[in-house]
């Protein structure tokens, strides 16, 4: 059976449209105008236990909006989710128990007291034994290497420090399941690494099942072999990450280096040329066109070294929301007759929104 | 419920950090009450008359000084406001996640704000009091002193509940500090903080007698006062309960149905 199971979820938002300048805002005291946004446009898919998933996707693509549905913040607007057999927006206690959301933005902990003092309130909100709480308060604490800070009140950690604190206490009740809504954010690269790292072993040791959001490339490729894409609301790919680099960078690069320390004439025929060094060149080829545009130089030329990579992975995302962004654009204008985008407007008397 | 019994701990160590806050806070809410007292003293000096409103200057003074005591248990600062900011910055969420009850999780907390309060303070009452001691009444019913601890405890339960349906507004209005401000001030009138209800003209003395505010500050100075007889207290104590009970119950449908609107609209 799989840990999390979402068909077709759909969330629409209706946010109050606030019009410029006095007067309207006058108006709007009595008559408000309304949009319905659809933030999360039915999204589909299954994650089986001890899966560690990587959420990708713009800023607004729906990402939040869904971890929140998952853990049971927010209800959808239609369609179904369980997530360890439980509906999350009901709410049992028992789900509560088995989950944690932690989100790189957000803290838990009491700010004026010692992050410990967070950590025993956590043992006893959870119920947790307290044999095993020490076990795994000290599992995590030495991973993550903050023995000394445990004492120290948390308003005077600094970001990276906090976050290893408030990433202790979402694990201290041992979650199934486990969301993860920008861990690293702000954090440098030590802390990051050291994060990533906590949450591989954690991964691996306890079969945790991890759904993560980030912006950060890196975060996704140590510890994905899933991703997710979300784009305005709707699921664009679902996979490894290496089949994104498939699916969408049209080029490859490739690197020369010619024998004789110089560049020939006429290279830009071959490609965009996109890095020179002498005596080095990078040349952007069309991925389709790479084995005979290589066997070509190599034929022409004398070529001490070469190698063929995959562009950035950061670019090719970048390439596919732009894409995916079209795609919706496009849909939009061919949807509806006189409204051409998927806001609909409505009006309401409302006093108290 | 042992989780409830940690969160008290762990808010009073919080609070302990607060207590130098806690006793100079206590000292400084002194202050108003002596320009009461003295403007009090002119006014009976001017009226030429030996009572006010059934009291007499003595009993005033006394009365000031036990509206002080019925607010040490009745007030809730910040409750109301630190609701409704959790509902609006989505503080809230934190509680939604874990299994624990919020309202619950809230009364532990005032209950230990309120014990580390009443001990910082502990040394400033007890000097007010003592330089005072002359005005405080002198107990002769012996049901007294047990009537008024068990309605000072249910002032606690009546502010709580009270100032948790008004957090929980939040849920419906976007910003409720201004509404918040309007109601402290008719509050301060309506609960007797600001002079005994005994004062209002007759007319509108049976409507604000009626009201749940009266029973968090004006009726256990009251009772502490000795002004009530055995058969008054009763009734006053069970109104507190039921008050108390009603509210919130209020405050527990307002929390079901606000949890519905929060889970629709964002969170």
């Amino acid at each position: 059976m799989s840990m999390i199971s979402v068909n077709n979820l759909r969330k629409t938002y209706r946010v109050h449209v606030k019009p410029e300048g006095l007067k309207a805002s006058l108006k709007g005291l009595f008559r408000r105008r309304y949009k319905e946004v659809r933030a999360v446009d039915g999204i589909s898919f299954e994650i089986e236990p001890g899966e560690m998933v990587g959420f990708l996707g713009p800023n607004g693509a729906g990402k939040t909006t869904t971890l929140k549905m998952l853990s049971g913040l927010i209800y959808p607007t239609t369609g179904q989710v369980h997530v360890l057999g439980y509906v999350p927006w009901e709410r049992h206690h028992e789900y509560r128990r088995q989950f944690a959301l932690l989100m790189g933005q957000k803290n838990q902990l009491w700010w004026d007291l010692p992050a410990m003092e967070s950590f025993r309130l956590h043992q006893e909100i959870y119920g947790i034994e307290d044999a095993r709480f020490r076990r795994v308060q000290g599992a995590l604490t030495e991973l993550l290497d903050v023995g000394k800070l445990l004492h120290q009140p948390v308003r005077e950690l600094s970001l990276g420090e906090r976050m290893k604190m408030e990433l202790i206490a979402a694990l201290l009740h041992s979650p199934k399941v486990l969301f993860l809504d920008e861990p690293t954010i702000g954090l440098d690269v030590i802390a990051q690494t050291n994060i990533r790292q906590c949450l591989r072993e954690y991964n691996r040791d306890e079969q945790v099942t991890i759904v993560l959001t980030s912006h950060y490339m890196q975060d996704i490729e140590a510890l994905c072999r899933r991703v997710l894409v979300i784009s305005h609301g709707q699921l664009i790919h679902d996979g490894p990450l290496s089949d994104i680099i498939d699916r969408f960078a049209t080029y490859k690069l490739l690197s020369l280096r010619f024998a004789n320390g110089d560049w020939p004439e006429g290279l830009d025929k071959i490609g965009e040329i996109i890095e020179r060094s002498r005596p080095s060149v990078t040349i952007r080829i069309p991925r389709d066109q790479v084995a005979d545009r290589t066997s070509e130089l190599l034929g022409k030329y004398a070529i001490q070294d070469f190698s063929v990579e995959d562009p950035p992975i950061e670019e090719v995302i970048a390439t596919m929301y732009s894409t995916a962004t079209d795609r919706n654009k496009h849909q939009r204008h061919c949807d509806g007759g006189s409204e051409c985008n998927n806001t609909t407007d409505s009006e309401s008397n409302m006093a108290n929104a | 419920m042992r989780k409830y019994a940690v969160v008290f701990r762990v808010s009073l160590s919080e609070r302990m950090i607060y207590r130098g806050d806690f006793f100079l806070s206590a000292l400084m809410h002194f202050i108003p009450i002596i320009t009461t007292i003295l403007l009090w003293q002119a006014i009976f000096d001017g009226a030429d008359v030996d009572k006010m409103g059934g009291l007499r200057y003595r009993e005033m003074v006394s009365y000031y000084l036990l509206v002080m005591v019925s607010r040490l248990f009745g007030s809730m600062p910040r409750l109301a406001a630190g609701i409704s900011t959790d509902i609006r910055d989505g503080e809230l969420r934190k509680y939604l996640l874990q299994p624990i009850d919020y309202i619950g999780y809230l009364f532990m907390l005032r209950i230990a704000h309120k014990m580390m309060y009443m001990l910082t303070s502990l040394l400033a009452y007890g000097l007010v009091f003592w330089l005072c001691r002359d005005f405080l009444p002198q107990w002769t019913n012996p049901w007294i002193p047990l009537y008024y601890i068990t309605s000072l405890i249910l002032a606690f339960f009546l502010g709580f509940s009270i100032h948790c349906v008004l957090g929980l507004l939040g849920f419906w209005f976007l910003e409720v500090a201004s509404f918040l401000r309007i109601f402290m001030t008719m509050h301060y009138f309506l609960s007797g903080h600001m002079f005994p209800l005994s004062l209002l003209p007759d007319w509108l003395h049976g409507y604000v007698l009626w009201l749940p505010f009266a029973y968090e500050t004006y009726y256990p100075t009251m009772i502490g006062l000795g002004r009530m007889n055995t058969d008054q207290m009763l009734e006053i104590v069970c109104i507190q309960f039921l008050w108390a009970t009603a509210m919130l119950g209020l405050a527990r449908w307002m929390w079901h149905r606000g949890l519905r609107r929060y889970a629709a609209y964002g969170g």
